[in-house]
């Protein structure tokens, strides 16, 4: 680290929104063989600093300089001719084509006809160079998240890609899976590769980087030396004020139970079984952890309890009442509360109002129905309530939630959610993508949900999450539970081996869990 | 310093943007349809003043917009509705139709009856022929999930043909020498027009329908779950919409309208249903809709503007000599235009520093 020439160099990058400066001034160097981790808050600009690198969005002032040259990056075309290549969150594959088709498809090289074996082999030459296992035969749908992202790397290195820009990637990856990978980008940066690696995972950015820079609110707040610097120093740069404490669980006396599954079955929308006999309580007062590698069956056991999924057999009940089956209407109405993973296709409506989306469960109960009539004054009033109550900050109650930041967006929906003191709340991944401030007012209103007496069924990839919230853990795999651990006897490790199906590991389920 | 043009994306586009894009799109339809009309030797300046001129220059001509108007008026309401719950009903034409059926068939079989009762008999008979028909391709899609787009436009011509069964056959007037039309409908079943033109009632029925579909649509826990539907498909089923029975709901509202369109040209112009009764006003209402953003009364507005086009270039015949198709190739143009400024609705055209 000599300062020799950085590969990459943007100065003074400046980006406004309407409303907001997402990058105020930001420089940012990156050198060859070096990992360069970027670490924010969501919201703090790092996502929309890489996409304008990755020529998604024109800076209003500032260069980017690539090998000493300054260039303009117009489009990922411009950006990818330069040798930047970015994985995003959601991933760019084509399910039902082959590794090596979708790597093929990167820079499909010259001529019409489709040359299997060689880019077969290109492929298998890559997979083996940067030891990214991938079989470049298997169909991608067929592979796991973990796989899917090598592929996902793999393509941007036959693109001849210098550096890589990687957005959050163990958002979606198990303890040993992100070990692995961070590992597999270090191979990358030994063979002389950069790695841009986007995270707000502070232990995550301490083991791998070469070099840190922290945004916070579009500007550069530190770029500390990672050999000494303590991830409380981070998170004070990141959040601009110290870390909170870890939020208390005061211990619960055994309480009544207030969901029970009995060998709940269901088919995923391919019609293929998603869950295989699941049995589980959720009691008053407690949170219930659901831990397991996404596409275990997470989602379908969280729409079957809130009727949006038919369970194939096996009985869902609430406080003892049988409701397998019941629409979605009759469980809002027994008290059954949903955050789902997707807030921007379920769980709210970004096009429509703030109000509107605050109405979304209510619409049907009154003061705000009025027979067959809406009181729109009433519900505003209620809104401005609820905003004041969960100190949200919105522009108007009219605006249209798209204009909301994800974390605001999220508060918005637990504030609906929670509005009401549901009995029973279901909530999956709900600090997902959320910047440290949101995930900690969430996880905050679940433990006062939980004080209340509130049953929580709180589903999630985070297992950092899951031991600090939840009074037990169960863990999905396949479609099964696996095991149920109190968090007390529960660490990492076991886990993330139970969550890749190791049952034999798996300690005996805790007594209480019902039979 | 040389600057270009660039796109950017607009995270949140003001109604008024969306009402000044179609403006902007009737704007460069009539720009793009001054083509054909100067390659075919007529000024466009002068054919554009003429067509104004003879959309809205006198009473008559005024009167006589607002005839058109009106069932693209009813028509265009009830796609709106239909669009506003994301329903692609392009429907509104065989509904038109079959409305013009029902509301015929009551006149034709109890023409004994008076004024105030039969008129508002046919007015239901024909808004139920014409739910029915918008019910058909709803019930096809909440059950199989049958694409909507194919089953209401397949249905257009079921319901013209049917009309044409009708009124070459059973129906036909046996002292039309054969023309293809039923027998004049009794005066009882004319519907009150103002003295002196043929803007009739319908017209009226058209702005009531509009105001209560503005209500509608803002103040009920219906509308709510319309937009709802409409926006987020995915929302409404978490919150526990029933999104079957609610589209049934919006399409028999929709066919209905679109058949009022067809009662009310029936009983307001033609006085008989006959063979082309509708010179494509279910169409053009899909075009009304659009253009106003699926606002009730935008579609007033939207209406008129196209009535007025209509008669417009009916004038435009007479004094230049142009054929009518005219008149629908700048529709066309129109409908292009909205959708190619549709894209600006999500982006924003900006100066930008170049290299």
């Amino acid at each position: 680290m000599n300062d020799p020439l950085p590969l990459i160099e943007l100065r003074g990058i400046t980006k406004r929104f309407p409303g907001v400066i997402a990058c105020d001034r930001v420089d940012l160097r990156v050198y060859p063989d070096e990992i360069h981790v970027l670490l924010g808050e969501n919201g703090a600009g790092k996502t929309t600093l890489m996409q304008i690198l990755y020529g998604l969005y024109q800076p209003d002032t500032g260069e980017i300089w690539v090998d000493g040259q300054r260039m303009r990056m117009r489009s990922p075309k411009d950006a990818t001719r330069a040798g930047i290549g970015m994985v995003f969150q959601h991933f760019t594959l084509i399910p039902s084509l082959t590794v090596a088709e979708n790597i093929a498809l990167a820079a499909p090289g010259p001529g019409m006809f489709w040359r299997r074996k060689s880019f077969t082999k290109r492929a298998e030459e890559l997979s083996a160079r940067y030891q990214l296992a991938a079989a470049p035969n298997t169909h991608v749908w067929q592979l796991s998240v973990g796989e899917q992202q090598r592929v996902e790397i793999l393509k941007l290195l036959h693109r001849r890609a210098r550096l890589l820009i990687l957005d959050e990637p163990t958002a979606v990856l198990t303890p040993q899976e992100s070990a692995a990978f961070l590992r597999n980008l270090r191979t990358l940066a030994a063979a002389g590769h950069a790695v841009i690696l986007i995270t707000h995972k502070l232990a995550e950015a301490l083991s791998v980087a070469d070099r840190i820079t922290v945004l916070r609110q579009g500007r550069v707040a530190a770029t500390p030396d990672p050999a000494g610097v303590r991830e409380s120093d981070l998170a004070r740069w990141m959040i601009g004020r110290a870390p909170p404490a870890a939020p208390i669980r005061a211990s619960q006396a055994a309480a009544a139970v207030e969901l029970s599954l009995t060998a709940v079955s269901a088919k995923n929308d391919r019609g293929l079984w998603a869950l295989r006999g699941v049995s589980l309580d959720v009691r008053r007062g407690e949170i219930l952890g659901i831990a397991g590698v996404a596409g275990n069956g997470q989602r379908e056991l969280a729409e079957v309890i809130v009727g949006l999924r038919q369970a194939v057999g096996g009985t869902l009940r609430i406080r003892g009442a049988d409701v397998t089956n019941a629409s979605p209407q009759t469980l809002i109405r027994c008290g059954v509360s949903y955050v789902p993973e997707d807030r921007q296709e379920m769980g709210l409506v970004p096009r429509a109002s703030i109000l509107d989306n605050l109405l979304l469960k209510a619409y049907r109960m009154p003061p705000r129905a009025r027979g067959p009539f809406l009181n729109y004054a009433q519900a505003g009033d209620q809104a401005r309530r609820l905003l004041a109550a969960f100190a949200i900050h919105v522009p108007r109650l009219d605006a249209p939630v798209s204009v909301l930041s994800g974390g605001n967006q999220q508060r918005l929906l637990l504030a609906r959610e929670l509005a009401t003191h549901p009995p029973l709340l279901v909530a999956c991944s709900p600090t997902r993508g959320l910047d440290v401030g949101a995930v900690e007012t969430i996880h905050r209103l679940l433990l006062e949900q939980r004080e209340r007496g509130g049953a929580i069924l709180l589903i999630s990839e985070d297992l950092d999450e899951l031991m600090t919230l939840a009074d037990r853990i169960a863990v999905l795999y396949a479609g099964e539970i696996i095991g149920c651990l109190r968090v007390e006897d529960a660490d990492a490790a076991t886990l993330g081996l139970m969550m890749l199906g190791g049952h034999a590991l798996a300690r005996p389920t805790p007594a209480e869990h019902g039979t | 310093m040389i600057r270009r043009l660039a796109l950017e994306k607009r995270p949140d586009p003001s109604p008024r943007l969306l009402y000044l894009l179609s403006a902007l799109a009737i704007g460069i339809g009539l720009l793009l349809g001054a083509i054909p009309l100067w390659w075919m030797g007529t000024p466009p300046w002068e054919a554009y003043h003429e067509m104004v001129r003879g959309a809205f220059g006198s009473v008559y001509s005024l009167s006589e917009t607002l005839v058109k108007a009106t069932p693209l008026l009813l028509a265009g309401l009830g796609v709106g509705v239909a669009f506003r719950a994301a329903f692609w009903n392009i429907g509104a034409e065989g509904q038109l139709y079959m409305g013009a059926m029902g509301g015929t068939w009551v006149a034709l079989t109890y023409p004994g009856l008076p004024a105030p009762l039969l008129q508002p008999l046919m007015i239901a008979a024909g808004c139920l022929a014409g739910a029915f028909w918008g019910l058909m391709p709803a019930v096809l899609r909440a059950r199989w999930r049958v694409n909507e787009i194919i089953t209401t436009l397949m249905c257009n011509y079921i319901a013209i043909l049917w009309v044409d069964f009708l009124v070459y056959g059973p129906w036909k007037d046996p002292r039309a020498f054969g023309f293809p039309f039923t027998p004049p409908l009794p005066q009882t079943a004319r519907l009150p027009s103002l003295p002196g033109s043929r803007v009739h009632l319908g017209l009226l029925l058209g702005l009531l329908v509009a105001a209560g579909l503005a209500v509608l649509l803002k103040r009920t826990r219906l509308g709510y779950e319309i937009r709802i539907i409409g926006l987020s498909p995915g929302a409404a089923r978490y919150a526990g919409m029933n999104l079957g029975r609610t589209t049934s709901l919006v399409m028999a509202l929709s066919g209905g309208l679109a058949a009022l369109a067809g009662v009310c040209e029936v009983a307001g112009i033609q006085g008989q249903l006959r063979h082309g009764l509708s010179p494509g006003y279910g169409y053009t209402a899909i075009i009304v809709a659009w253009l106003a953003r699926l606002d009730p009364w935008a579609t007033i507005v939207v209406s008129v503007l196209l009535g007025g086009l209509l008669v417009g270039s009916d004038m435009l015949q007479i004094a230049m000599n142009l054929p009518v198709a005219g008149a629908y190739m700048l529709q066309g143009l129109i409908l292009f235009s909205i959708l190619g400024v549709e894209f600006l609705a999500g982006y924003r055209l900006v100066w930008r520093d170049a290299r």
